[in-house]
């Protein structure tokens, strides 16, 4: 392989990474309230309003019910007034934030669903407001959850990210596909590949080992 | 063992004109949960009235859905009341809106069955949990809990989190916790039920030992009653959502008058009358079955009635069972005699036993049957 070839996978690497890092970032600046919200606000809940819930779910669910590859086709002229442009790494924050958001959304739910419901009883026995509750009860108990969701989420979006290559989107997907696959370039195609998986296999890693860490419940011999 | 006998723990409970003030008063207090999809309109609560007076232990006991969860919930304001008025520390809580009840609520202690503590947070830092809800600063919080970290006996375990304690060491943090507010009442929903017997011993050791030393009024609701024994000055018995017997606790263990309380009371008591001698008890007399009678001595005061028994009848009293035991700090005995007598001669002797003199000084006799 060509000293070339070889500099335009590392800058490939390092789109991929600044993509899914900020796409994920913004995800979850944008997700996190929802799911907090998605997960307290029920009939009942913490902050019941029902009818909101109802809503967003069901927008949360259309924009997760659409196929990423659609999505990024659908939303280019959102894109182009976003970032001005509908093609490079810039552009592909975009939609991969927009498919991200919900899916963080609906993982953060499901981590705030699991926290003991007695936990809330307690927090409020002691005079505790509904923004409290959140704050001091169900995000602290709720993150080594969030954090193994979190990196499920840059899992997924570190797959995303080779799919909008497909549509010129930059990162290592993009130089597969204009390389590997239609130079014929099967040797840059394996390192894309692998690269993709040492990546996938160092955030697991990374995510798991943190999550570990932050998860006081099990016994520490 | 247990704490000494107080003289004056039985008017601890009383009138609720003179104790509006402080303790706990909950008035003609009734709770409905509507219908839902699933479930049928349930009346939670019917006329209930209770009170309690500063600085003393009261027990409600029932079954599991006696109502006892909801009663507590809405001393707190967790629930509203359908009908009447609970009044906390001088404060009627049915009026108040939200923000006032937390306000409230900051001055009302609560443990839990399961401790509710945060896994994600030290002993400290679970013990800290309701001044930094009241907005403490960090050096009051500090000068706040450490003392409470001797008190409840866990000071090197300050930085460890709950999954690295016992269950009696959790419930200690949460004793520690709810008693961060300096709280003038505290509410125990079923403190001990996860607990066992030891632990739970020296739980409700910690709970007397902070009603002495704090003046805290305990509140407590528990399905055993061994804790009410142990723990409380005063006891209500709930079922259905009423309130079917209320008194002192040592009276009702000494008189069950409910049906239901006498349950309650036989499963520490075992019934006053052991499973085994039950066994051998029948109801009709026969050839070679002679009349058994239990009776119960209650308070201090000695009484030679089975010699006074062997003495008016001339025939031998022969002991079958006997026990004595402590109820709320004070003596109870029962004796299970048996006697070999004619009908009649016992039914003298029993009415003669059972003269207002005699039950004045606490003494009852009851006819069990016929023992073999």
């Amino acid at each position: 392989m060509s000293p070339e070839i070889l500099t335009m996978i590392a800058w490939s690497t390092l789109d991929t990474l600044w993509m899914v890092g900020l796409a994920g970032l913004l995800g979850t600046l944008i997700g996190l309230p929802l799911g907090v919200f998605l997960a307290t606000s029920r009939q009942g809940e913490l902050f019941a309003s029902p009818m909101a819930n109802r809503i967003l779910g069901v927008v949360v669910n259309a924009t997760r019910s659409t196929p990423f590859i659609i999505l990024v086709v659908a939303i280019i002229p959102f894109t182009r007034l976003v970032v001005g442009t509908s093609i490079g790494t810039r552009a592909a924050i975009v939609p991969l934030t927009i498919a991200a958001t919900p899916f963080i959304a609906r993982i953060i739910e499901a981590a705030i669903r699991e926290v003991d419901h007695g936990l809330i009883e307690t927090a409020r026995a002691f005079g505790a407001t509904p923004l409290q509750i959140v704050r001091k009860v169900l995000l602290p108990e709720a993150l080594p959850a969030i954090t193994l969701a979190l990196t499920l989420t840059l899992v997924s979006l570190l797959g995303y990210s080779a799919m909008v290559g497909a549509v010129g989107g930059g990162g290592l997907g993009d130089l597969g596909i204009r390389y590997g696959y239609q130079r014929f370039m099967p040797d840059v195609m394996l390192v894309v590949v692998l690269v993709l998986i040492v990546l996938v296999q160092g955030v697991q890693t990374l995510g798991d080992s943190l999550a570990r860490r932050l998860d006081k419940r099990a016994k520490r011999s | 063992m247990n704490a000494p006998w107080r003289p004056d723990a039985d008017d601890r409970l009383n009138t609720k004109a003179s104790y509006e003030s402080t303790g706990i008063v909950v008035e003609k207090v009734r709770k409905t949960f509507d219908a839902r999809k699933n479930s049928k309109r349930v009346v939670a609560l019917d006329d209930v009235d209770l009170s309690v007076r500063e600085g003393a232990i009261v027990g409600v006991i029932g079954r599991s859905g006696a109502g006892k969860s909801t009663l507590i919930r809405l001393i707190n304001g967790l629930e509203r009341p359908s009908a009447g008025r609970v009044v906390v520390n001088g404060t009627e809580i049915t009026s108040l809106d939200e923000r006032s009840l937390r306000q409230v609520r900051r001055s009302i202690g609560m443990i839990f069955q399961h401790f509710n503590l945060l896994s994600s947070r030290t002993v400290f830092d679970n013990i800290a949990l309701p001044l930094e809800i009241a907005g403490a600063t960090g050096s009051q919080i500090d000068k706040a809990v450490t003392p409470l970290l001797d008190l409840v006996g866990l000071a090197e375990k300050r930085d460890r989190y709950p999954a690295e304690l016992s269950g009696g060491q959790k419930q200690r943090v949460g004793i520690a916790r709810a008693l961060a507010t300096r709280p003038k009442v505290l509410l125990s929903d079923e403190a001990t039920s996860a607990l066992d017997p030891e632990t739970t011993e020296q739980i409700l050791e910690l709970l007397k030992k902070i009603n002495t030393e704090l003046g805290l009024t305990i509140l407590f609701i528990t399905h055993e009653m061994a804790v009410v024994k142990a723990l409380a000055d005063r006891v209500a018995v709930i079922e259905q959502g009423r309130i079917i017997e209320e008194g002192s606790t040592y009276d009702v263990f000494a008189a069950p008058r409910h049906e239901v309380t006498r349950r309650f009371v036989s499963t520490v008591t075992g019934g006053l009358v052991p499973d085994w001698l039950r066994a051998r008890l029948h109801t009709e007399p026969a050839a070679g079955r002679s009349a058994a009678l239990r009776l119960s001595f209650a308070g201090k005061d000695s009484q030679a009635v089975v010699s006074q028994i062997a003495r008016e009848l001339q025939t031998d009293v022969n002991i079958l069972f006997g026990q004595i035991e402590a109820i709320a700090g004070q003596p109870f005995g029962t004796l299970v005699v048996s006697l070999d007598v004619a009908a009649e001669r016992l039914d003298r002797l029993v009415r003669e036993l059972a003269t207002p003199e005699r039950s004045a000084r606490n003494l009852t006799v009851e006819r069990l049957g016929y023992v073999a």
